[in-house]
């Protein structure tokens, strides 16, 4: 018996030091699926979700993030903030070069946020608290902010912030520019050719200024219509690699049980997709927050992780994902509890008025989510009555404001400042749009908060001033949190490293190495 | 109708699948929403879930039950609305000919030129689906053979001596069509009913299982869909469903089989 321990613990020792001393192996060709196929890869110009995914591995930005979003070095080797959080100064890696061999220097960095400013919603929000930006030699850049802004350092991420070439771009009309469509970066990986409908492919970048990276040569992304045929085509092993939500749930536990099959959830952590219900808090029964806490009590959001999403994912406690900053889980709490939920909405006189529910068109996930969870209303008492439409119509339904309840999963971008007080505070309310305040939750208090905690120095006063928030918002239940989303990615496990940052595939390929 | 096997065979179907409508819910007075047991649970393993649970952990038995209702009643329902609009259109184009027939079968064919079911997708998406669109819909599509259909009937029993003896007896337009001529074109529009409300249900259950039925109310076609996208992991999902659906448009297609043979004089009298 102990002879065996022994020799376990021998093994066990053995292989961990075998796989700690396994050095990366050059060369090799990856498949990976892309779903669905892109409609561009100007990353400055395009957001979408497979933009990014191929278009990060192709640009870079000044920062990286690890997955617990602390800032890592990527074309910025160093930067530094002023005493007041006020100045932020980048130091430029020397020795990179633009795909077609020009060197990138400070005044692609100022280019970039002049044209990102105008092309790149999200990055103009981000860039509202800049006062300007200089570039005192060629591999300094300084940003001055009008006030200090905490989420600062979180804005560089390369789908956030990418460089873009100021030689092929500058004086030109960006929408019409060629190199749109094969587009010139400093990342790891070049563009070569885009076969519609059928692949991208891309090549290593021989002259990459991290010496020996790239490992792997080539990356096709495969274009499969199908969820099922993208199954298949891992299956019978025409790709390696699914990225996040390329395959239905279901098809997850049995993709992950094949021969030589690795899963994780990692790498989704900058985004953190968290899932929620918009609540219509202008009108009817919902504008009650006692029916809104009802419904927190009646939904069984443990069941939905295990069942609807096959266990992945987290039961959300809150407006931010437990990976977001200032996160706190020291919030009123909402277990299952149909008998609560009935008992409140007895308090607040609902006596089954029609309420209607708006499920999310993303595919069979999302339906069979949205029947659960009229179910669980159903089963309290509510009057629950669902609405079909597609996903055009179902924003403008939101858009319009012209639902009880419905469904919905945002990014959250790992600060609060970015992507959680938009959901909550009255100045982000506005007709026409499905992200932020849709729900029409107002709360000068909250506004104040939010307002507070974007620019207030030092962290501690952040972490304070969020946490109340927290609590104040998890007490009002503007909206229904429902999970905190995990995107399994399923590889072949001779696929490594694929998954070291935070936002895990997008820009990936950088340290991915094949073992053959 | 009695003596031919097949309809008999298709009689005691339809009144089984009618009973099942009528009377399983209140057997089952749970909906076959709730979430009963734990999902994928293979059928035959637990009497109270004899057919086995769907994705969510739903009786597939229970969806069944309440799954003949919505089918039963779509059919019946959109069948009759079919026959409502197509009668009066083909009586009127038969019997007056000339302008008003041209006008009425140009009509006609202008929905019998757009492919059916491509045409009850439009609507069905177009109306939000829910189950008067698809009702609706379905009239929509199957009202243009019923309305080919008695046109010709009329058309030849205008003709007839019994007719023209009522013309000349004054009779008016409307008693002459309703008491005279529709009494003896109805054997066909009764076969051809029977067949509608077969076709009506396979409607239904392929626009629920593209995803386009009432959002609120389960029905065959929504489960064959919703399970086959893990029919590779449990097949009873869509099995039960599907042999539901066959096996009530079998008998519906075996009733107007043998109300052809019992109500066409002409093969009763060679004894077939």
């Amino acid at each position: 018996m102990s002879k065996r321990v022994l020799l376990g613990l021998l093994l066990a020792c053995g292989l961990t030091a075998s796989a700690l001393a396994q050095e990366p192996k050059t060369g090799g060709v990856i498949n990976a699926v892309i779903q669905p196929e892109p409609p561009g890869l100007m990353l400055a110009m395009i957001q979408n979700g497979p933009t990014q995914m191929v278009s990060g591995n192709i640009f870079e930005g000044l920062l990286r993030y690890s997955p617990k979003l602390e800032p890592l070095p990527e074309l910025a080797e160093s930067w530094s903030v002023s005493e007041d959080a006020k100045t932020y100064t980048f130091k430029l890696r020397k020795g990179v070069t633009w795909h077609d061999g020009k060197p990138f220097t400070a005044a692609d960095v100022l280019f970039s946020v002049e044209m990102l400013k105008q092309t790149h919603a999200r990055a103009r929000n981000n860039l509202a608290q800049v006062d300007k930006v200089e570039a005192p030699d060629d591999y300094t850049v300084v940003f001055t902010l009008k006030q200090p802004f905490g989420p600062f350092l979180g804005i560089f991420e390369v789908g956030s912030m990418p460089m873009v070439p100021k030689h092929l771009y500058d004086g030109t009309d960006w929408k019409t520019n060629p190199y749109n469509n094969a587009p010139v970066g400093t990342g790891p990986f070049m563009f070569k050719e885009w076969q519609k409908g059928s692949f991208i492919r891309l090549v290593k970048n021989p002259n990459y200024y991290e010496k020996g990276k790239p490992y792997i040569d080539e990356i096709y992304w495969q274009i499969i219509p199908d969820a099922a045929a993208r199954s298949v085509a891992y299956e019978t092993g025409k790709v390696d690699v699914l990225p996040g939500g390329s395959v239905e749930n279901f098809d997850v536990p049995r993709l992950s049980k094949l021969k030589d099959t690795c899963v994780t959830g990692a790498g989704w952590e900058f985004f953190s997709p968290l899932a929620w219900l918009w609540l219509n808090n202008r009108q009817g029964p919902l504008a009650d927050k006692r029916v809104r806490q009802a419904i927190m009590y009646a939904i069984d959001r443990d069941f939905a992780k295990d069942v609807i999403w096959n266990g992945l994912g987290k039961v959300a406690t809150g407006p931010s994902a437990s990976t977001i900053k200032y996160y706190t889980d020291d919030v009123p709490k909402y277990a299952y509890d149909p008998a609560k939920a009935k008992a409140l909405l007895k308090e607040a006189g609902y006596k089954g008025e029609k309420i209607r529910l708006l499920p999310l068109a993303y595919g069979e996930t999302w339906q069979r989510w949205g029947e659960a969870v009229k179910q669980n209303l159903m089963d309290v008492g509510m009057n629950i009555e669902t609405i079909s439409t597609d996903v055009a119509g179902g924003n403008q339904k939101i858009g319009d404001w012209d639902y009880d309840i419905a469904f919905t999963y945002l990014y959250q971008y790992g600060d609060p400042a970015l992507g959680v007080g938009r959901n909550y505070v009255s100045s982000a309310i506005a007709k026409g749009q499905v992200f932020n305040n849709v729900e029409g939750y107002s709360n000068p208090e909250i506004d104040k908060l939010f307002a507070d905690g974007a620019v207030a120095t030092p962290d501690s006063k952040r972490k304070e001033i969020y946490a109340k928030a927290q609590k104040i918002l998890v007490e009002d239940v503007p909206v229904a949190w429902m999970l905190e989303l995990q995107f399994p990615t399923i590889t072949r496990c001779k696929v490594k490293n694929l998954i070291t940052t935070g936002i895990g595939v997008n820009d990936g390929f950088k340290d991915a190495w094949l073992d053959k | 109708m009695l003596k031919s096997p097949s309809g008999v065979a298709g009689l005691v179907i339809l009144l089984l699948a009618v009973s099942v409508a009528v009377f399983g819910p209140l057997l089952f007075p749970n909906s076959p929403w709730r979430m009963v047991q734990r999902p994928f649970l293979p059928p035959f393993t637990l009497s109270t879930v004899p057919l086995g649970t769907d994705a969510l952990g739903r009786d597939v038995f229970a969806g069944m039950i309440f799954g003949a209702r919505v089918s039963l009643l779509v059919g019946l329902v959109s069948t009759l609305v079919a026959l409502v609009v197509g009668v009066p259109i083909g009586a009127m184009a038969g019997y007056f000919g000339g302008k008003v027939d041209d006008a009425l079968m140009r009509f006609t064919e202008f929905f019998q030129t757009i492919p059916s079911f491509a045409l009850a997708i439009v609507l069905v998406a177009i109306l939000q689906p829910s189950i008067y669109s698809i009702v609706a819909s379905i009239a929509v599509v199957s009202w243009p053979p019923v309305a080919r259909l008695v046109r010709g009937e009329v058309l030849s029993l205008r003709t007839r001596e019994y007719v023209q003896a009522a013309v000349v007896t004054g009779q008016s337009n409307t008693w002459i069509i309703l008491r005279e001529i529709l009494p003896n074109a109805l054997s066909p529009v009764i076969v051809l009913a029977s067949l509608m409300v077969a076709t009506a249900i396979l409607l239904e259950s392929s626009l629920s299982f593209l995803g386009l039925g009432d959002p609120n109310l389960i029905s065959w076609g929504y489960m064959v869909g919703a399970g086959r996208t893990v029919i590779r992991q449990a097949w009873w999902i869509t099995v039960f469903p599907g042999v539901a659906i066959l096996i009530s448009v079998l008998g519906l297609n075996l009733i107007g089989e043998g109300l052809n043979d019992a109500l066409n004089p002409r093969l009763s009298r060679e004894g077939r």
